[in-house]
């Protein structure tokens, strides 16, 4: 067995607003082995974001709310912490997250030096000035920043230098987990493989977990150990690399997925982009969230919720797809 | 060698900035001239059309014609409107000469300045008052938003915005001089002289800042910068009062400058009320005597004070936003 770094059970989360609630994750469940990397995917208000706030504890303090569910790190339950433990021992510590938006991350009115720096001093016992300033550098050089620009202000670096600062600020203290929102939806296409590259190279050198957040299944390719595709708040396919990219069998999103990117090596199979949207998150149908958009749609879909389908690493929450021991009459996979 | 480079940059990067401060500052008080020129032209045009006849002010309604019209002739009051106020602006420019008071016959500015340190004192003492229960209070409300001592500080604040200063003065009289006599109705013999009109100056200014104060705040603690100095495991106090309020001062500031500048010119209700020889209680004997020049002067001296103010905020925001400072002192 590997070692398990972060487990999260059955998490609830809902956003409850005086018109609505907002059913944002619907039970999922994520299991993180030291120094792995998990891509998460799924298109825009999926619950990516919502997922990763919950492990921070940092959901907006009057709507977010986390229903039911647990979240493990390190074998200590996330959500029985108190508030101190959480500060000093977890966010900035052991768990960092970068932010999705790089233009509004960073505070307009201090230094990125300082920005900086506080990660560490709130973290390190011995507080003496000279060796953040020197820790502040280096992680400033790892990033490709030169430290002589730390005594300047956010504004007057470029968005994609505003996103190596956030991922200084992650990385200053060394976590054991990182926690990447769409680090590089920001930048151009060549910042992008550069910032990933450069995110790559971190987490080999530092032996970091990661929870690689995006919509784009190139990066996935590029960096992560493990998928999770999640839809309308749930995950409803994950596995290893060869599960998503090699096997033959995917849920219907998935495959619409991967029709949404232009792909010259693959057959034609994998051109039809999916049509419609995702059904609204204050109300969301009875069985199959993803029922209206999928063009295998049966009558058992509009009525259950589907089964998880489990093959090996690979699970899929389709009934398209049935377990070997349900598996009655015939086989009646599609 | 690179550091000496970007060192050197750096050196000449402070002194440009230091002399396009300068520039700044000089710009922003040559503007003050046709401001000034505008008050002085608004103000003359006013005493001009309220009615009543300075020489018959002066002289008293008993006093017969031909004394009236020699005087009239005497302050120059038969000339024409445009020519009056040209040759008033004329001695301005060229010989610093403000006229002299209508009703104490002396150079206006010996009546202005012995007046000076009384609408100073309650300025400083007021703005340092409201700045220092509406700031800390406003950032109480904002981070207990909707608890018991936010919904207390709202209504008590609305209230005194809301409340007109006279009555306000009036209750702080019956309690505290008439039911108590802890305090003097007025004067200012000594600094507790000051407490009332402190209080009615800065009672309903520090409200307006704490209810600046709170909203801004409101708004800033929802900022994606706080969540990630949350997530870097900032204490909440370093959060709150580091990142956050430093990011809410700027409309605080503004809010503080001009109510600095209003207070200032003299609270022309609090210095009657509490009866303290400031600049405000001088404008109003000055209307009631129909002592124009009296007036103008105090009026323009006050809005010279409101505009030295506003300077000093915006120069403050460049201080407290690098983003302002880069905009107007790197610039070019
Ligand atoms: N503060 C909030 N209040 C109310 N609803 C919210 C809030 N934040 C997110 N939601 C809703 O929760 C759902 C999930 O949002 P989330 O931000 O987790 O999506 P996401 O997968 O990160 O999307 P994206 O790829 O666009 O970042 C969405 O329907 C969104 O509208
Ligand atoms: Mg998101």
């Amino acid at each position: 067995m590997k070692d398990e770094l972060l487990k999260i059970e059955k998490l609830e989360v809902i956003y409850k607003t005086s018109e609505e609630t907002v059913q944002a994750v619907n039970g999922i469940d994520i299991v993180l082995n030291k120094g792995e990397t998990l891509g998460l995917v799924g298109e825009t208000g999926a619950g990516k974001t919502t997922t990763a706030l919950s492990i921070m504890r940092l959901l907006p303090e009057r709507t977010g709310k986390v229903l039911s569910g647990n979240v493990t790190f390190e074998g200590e339950n996330i959500f029985e912490l108190s508030d101190e433990d959480m500060r000093m021992k977890i966010r900035g510590e052991r768990i960092a997250m970068i932010f999705q938006d790089p233009m509004t991350a960073l505070n307009p009115v201090m230094t990125v030096g300082d920005q900086i720096s506080e990660a560490i001093y709130y973290h390190s016992e011995k507080t003496n000035a000279a060796g953040i300033a020197a820790r502040v550098d280096k992680v400033l050089e790892l990033v490709g920043i030169s430290p002589s620009r730390k005594n300047e202000y956010p504004h007057q670096f470029s968005g994609g230098m505003k996103q190596r600062v956030v991922i200084a600020i992650a990385l200053a203290c060394e976590p054991v987990l990182l926690i990447a929102d769409e680090p590089t939806t920001a930048l151009d296409v060549t910042i992008q493989a550069q910032v990933l590259e450069m995110m790559g190279e971190l987490r080999d050198r530092l032996g970091t977990a990661m929870i690689m957040i995006t919509h784009d299944l190139g990066v996935v390719a590029q960096i992560c150990d493990k998928v999770a595709v999640m839809y309308a708040g749930e995950i409803i396919e994950s596995g290893n690399m060869e599960d998503i990219f090699v096997s033959k069998e995917h849920h219907p999103y998935t495959e619409g997925l991967f029709g949404a990117i232009p792909d010259l090596a693959s057959e034609a199979k994998r051109l039809s982009p999916i049509t419609g949207l995702m059904p609204d998150p204050s109300r969301l149908p009875q069985g199959c969230n993803f029922q209206e958009r999928c063009s295998h749609c049966m009558e058992i879909c509009t009525k259950k919720n589907p089964e998880t389908y489990v093959n090996g690493t690979h699970k899929i929450s389709c009934f398209l797809f049935k377990n070997k021991e349900d598996r009655g009459d015939g086989d009646e996979k599609k | 060698m690179y550091n000496a480079i970007s060192c050197n940059i750096m050196l000449v990067g402070r002194f440009g900035g230091g002399v396009l401060v300068i520039k700044y500052v000089t710009k922003r008080l040559l503007l003050l001239i046709p401001i000034l020129i505008g008050v002085a032209f608004l103000i003359f045009t006013i005493m001009e059309f309220t009615p009543g006849d300075p020489a018959v002010k002066i002289l008293g309604i008993e006093a017969p014609q031909e004394a009236v019209e020699q005087l009239r002739e005497q302050l120059g009051l038969n000339r024409p409107f445009a020519v009056r106020f040209f040759d008033y602006i004329y001695k301005i420019v060229t010989r610093l000469d403000f006229g002299m008071s209508w009703r104490t016959k002396n150079p206006v500015f010996m009546d202005i300045i012995p007046r000076i340190p009384v609408s100073a004192t309650l300025a400083f003492l007021g703005i340092a008052f409201a700045t220092l229960f509406g700031i800390p209070l406003g950032v109480l409300s904002a981070v207990k938003q909707y608890s018991k001592s936010d919904n207390v500080l709202r209504v008590v604040s609305t209230i005194l915005v809301a409340v007109p200063t006279f009555w306000l003065a009036m209750l702080l009289i019956l309690a505290f001089s008439s039911y108590l006599a802890w305090l003097p109705a007025g004067g200012v013999h000594s600094y507790v002289g000051y407490i009332m009109p402190v209080i009615t100056c800065g009672g309903p200014y520090g409200s307006a800042i704490l209810r600046i104060t709170r909203s801004t705040m409101l708004e800033e603690i929802r900022q994606d910068y706080v969540r990630t100095a949350r997530a870097k495991g900032v204490p909440n106090n370093i959060i709150i009062y580091k990142h956050a309020l430093q990011n809410a001062l700027l409309p605080v500031i503004t809010t503080i400058g001009q109510n600095f500048g209003a207070i200032l010119g003299g609270s022309v209700v609090a210095e009657s009320v509490f009866s303290l020889p400031g600049i405000g209680s001088l404008v109003i004997l000055g209307i009631k005597s129909k002592d124009t020049p009296t007036v103008i002067a105090s009026v323009l001296l006050i809005a010279f004070f409101f505009a030295i103010v506003m300077l000093a905020v915006d120069l403050m925001y460049a201080f407290i936003d690098p983003r302002i400072k880069a905009k107007y002192f790197k610039a070019e």
